[in-house]
């Protein structure tokens, strides 16, 4: 199926060259920073975590949530999401890919980093991140190829990729929590140290990442004869919906512990970040902006005639993706490392060199997932019978037909 | 970032400093026995700990020999931008080595007053339970010890010590070492070091470099599991604070007022 990927109009290759140069450039300035004896990061011994572990921590998210339309597909039967499970698995391939580069951006010594594997700990939460991460890139990978390769011969898959795709339900939700556990145990840092942690990372997960998959569903419309379904759409922006408004809820619960309880250390961070704490309001603008995006993303989820217009759904998908990865990225590393062990109040902004390494990190991925978006489009759009767009437009038109009908049809 | 004439400069004194402190340090490798009566026969101790004598330490306020032994004994660099810097014990006002233990009405001198700072080798060390290939790891004997050539610089660690106790190497440490001891490795850029309560000497029978240097006593090493040693009787006489106590981490390092 590979070949597919190898074949296309300029503008793919224009696109993809494009990012191959933006993933280049990351490589170069990634290894100025291994090479050069100074240092290029913003971080320090206050924050040593920066943009990398944000970027890291969202993105494992945005890759835990392909289960959002794996389980509902291959759990509850729920066939509208067919067409686009492959779409959502391959996401997850691409978003695990970044995360896992991040990582090895972050390390100091990556040349060291099979260590992990070679001295297994699994008390470290980061030894477990390293074992769930690459076991659920090969699974989402293995998933997506297999079910495309299956649509293709036009044949069901095998018994044992349905069995294993219920087996990558669990996996999903464990990268995430592990993600979390990362955080949520350490009590050098109270703004991290609490058990919504989990609960929060999972529920902006389920936000961020179908959000994703409906942008790039209406993309992959608009370059592409393939059709994702509006239904099925729809129905992932009710998840991305109701998803977003448990985040918000489960936000709103730190707020209250924090300031009802009134804890000096746990309440510091907050201010820092949404109020300013003593002069420090650098993260203030940045983190209403991402209020004022989550809270209008739900808005306009909530109004059903908002929600089935493109141009307001794909507004409202970009404002809740962004809104997250403001509020789990940046807002939770620099959150955390507000105020210092020592009671010092600290700052981190990215330098040009981490920002041009992250982009590359994107890139690459974005690279991962055009490959695998062109292989899959490929193969969907040889199911297509070529028409005339005007008759294409009138089957677009025509409204679904119902499941019993469906059934009878033997598409079921 | 300093530049090659202050760098040049500042390592100059720096040696010039070192040529003159040697003799002293000389002297007080003679007295090191006497210093660790207990370990010194058994060879290896249940629990190592320190003490420091705050109020006899703030006698002097401005001696930073034990400092300066420490950094000169184990190649620690000297970096002057306080992002980048590399300690493994240092002076921190009171108010910040004890967040916890602050009021509004604590004399101003009490609340600047320079207060000695390190890795407190805790017996429940958040750093060792992190850490994702044991680079980090806790010894029998109770003390936090480094794989420096395991770690994988990923500063787990440093993010989960609640004491600010573990700097990272940001940059190549070797030009920033005023004089390279060849007795100790230098480090490389990329891995995380702390303080080991100098394991290199312990196994030697003698004391840290720190209370070994304090001409004042007011550094105490010794066994804890032993109930005659030298830091038993100071914890029966005075009473003693430990940073953050309230977190759980069980510190060994303990602070007499």
């Amino acid at each position: 199926m590979l070949e597919k990927a190898l074949t296309g109009k300029p503008r793919y290759w224009v696109w993809i060259a494009c990012l191959a140069a933006a993933a280049g450039a990351g490589v170069f300035t990634w290894a100025y920073q291994l090479s050069s004896d100074s240092e290029s990061t913003g971080l320090g011994r206050d924050v040593p975590w920066g943009a990398f572990i944000a970027n890291y921590t969202f993105m494992v998210g945005v890759a835990a949530s392909a289960v959002m339309v794996v389980l509902p597909y291959y759990l509850h039967d729920y066939k509208r999401f067919g067409r686009i499970t492959v779409l959502g698995e391959f996401i997850a391939v691409a978003a695990v890919a970044v995360a896992i580069l991040f990582i090895m951006a972050d390390l100091g010594q990556p040349q060291r980093a099979l260590n992990l594997a070679l001295h297994p700990t699994p008390g470290s939460p980061f030894f477990w991140n390293m074992v769930l991460l690459n076991g659920y890139l090969l699974l989402n990978l293995a998933l997506g190829w297999l079910g495309l390769d299956a649509e293709r011969n036009h044949i069901p898959a095998s018994k044992w990729v349905r069995i294993v795709s219920i087996f990558s339900i669990p996996w999903a939700v464990s990268i995430h929590t592990l993600t979390s556990f990362v955080y949520a145990g350490l009590i050098a840092h109270p703004f991290w140290n609490t058990a919504i942690m989990g609960p929060r990372f999972l529920a902006s997960a389920f936000a961020a990442g179908p959000a994703l998959l409906i942008l790039l569903c209406m993309l992959v419309r608009r370059v592409s004869r393939f059709d994702p379904g509006r239904e099925a759409i729809q129905k992932v922006a009710t998840i991305v919906c109701y998803a977003m408004i448990v985040d918000i809820f489960f936000i709103l619960m730190e707020f209250f512990s924090a300031f009802y309880g009134g804890s000096a250390e746990h309440t510091a961070s907050l201010r820092y970040l949404w109020i300013g704490l003593d002069g420090h309001r650098m993260m203030v603008p940045l983190m209403w902006t991402s209020a004022v995006l989550g809270v209008s993303g739900v808005v306009i989820l909530l109004v059903p005639a908002l929600r089935r217009t493109e141009g307001w759904l794909a507004l409202a998908c970009g404002a809740i993706f962004i809104a997250t990865w403001i509020d789990k990225g940046m807002g939770l590393i620099v959150g955390g490392f507000a105020v210092s062990p020592m009671g010092r109040i600290n700052d981190y902004v990215p330098t040009l060199s981490e920002i041009i390494i992250s982009i590359g990190i994107y890139a690459a991925g974005a690279l991962i997932l055009t490959v695998l978006y062109k292989i899959a489009v490929a193969v969907k759009e040889a199911e297509i019978p070529q028409a005339p767009s005007d008759q294409r437009a009138e089957v677009l038109a025509a409204p679904l037909r119902p499941e019993t009908e469906l059934r009878e049809m033997g598409r079921v | 970032m300093i530049d090659r004439r202050t760098f040049l400069k500042i390592s100059t004194l720096v040696t010039l400093g070192a040529a003159g402190g040697r003799e002293l340090a000389a002297g007080l490798e003679a007295i090191d026995p006497a210093a660790l009566p207990a370990a010194g026969a058994a060879g290896a101790a249940k629990r190592w700990a320190l003490v420091i004598d705050v109020a006899k330490c703030l006698e002097t306020p401005d001696c930073d020999r034990c400092i300066a032994a420490c950094n000169r004994g184990h190649n620690v660099p000297r970096i002057d931008d306080d992002r980048h810097e590399v300690k493994w014990i240092w002076k921190e006002p009171f108010e910040q080595a004890f967040p916890d233990q602050e009021n509004p009405w604590l004399d101003d001198k009490l609340k600047s007053a320079p207060v000695l700072t390190l890795c407190n080798h805790c017996d429940n060390p958040p750093c060792v339970r992190v850490c994702p290939t044991k680079a980090t790891f806790r010894r029998p004997d109770g003390i936090v010890d480094m794989d420096l050539h395991r770690c994988i610089g990923c500063r787990y660690c440093m993010v989960a010590c609640p004491y600010g106790s573990r700097s990272f190497n940001w940059m190549n440490p070797r030009p920033h070492i005023p004089r390279i001891d060849p007795e100790y490795p230098t480090r490389t850029k990329g891995v995380v070091e702390k303080c080991t309560f100098c394991v290199e000497r312990l196994d030697k029978g003698q004391a840290p470099l720190c209370a070994a240097a304090c001409p004042a006593g007011a550094l105490v090493f010794g066994d804890l599991s032993d109930d005659t040693s030298e830091v038993r009787k100071r914890l029966k006489s005075r009473f003693a604070l430990q940073r953050k106590a309230a977190l759980g981490t069980k510190p060994m390092v303990f602070y007499l007022i």
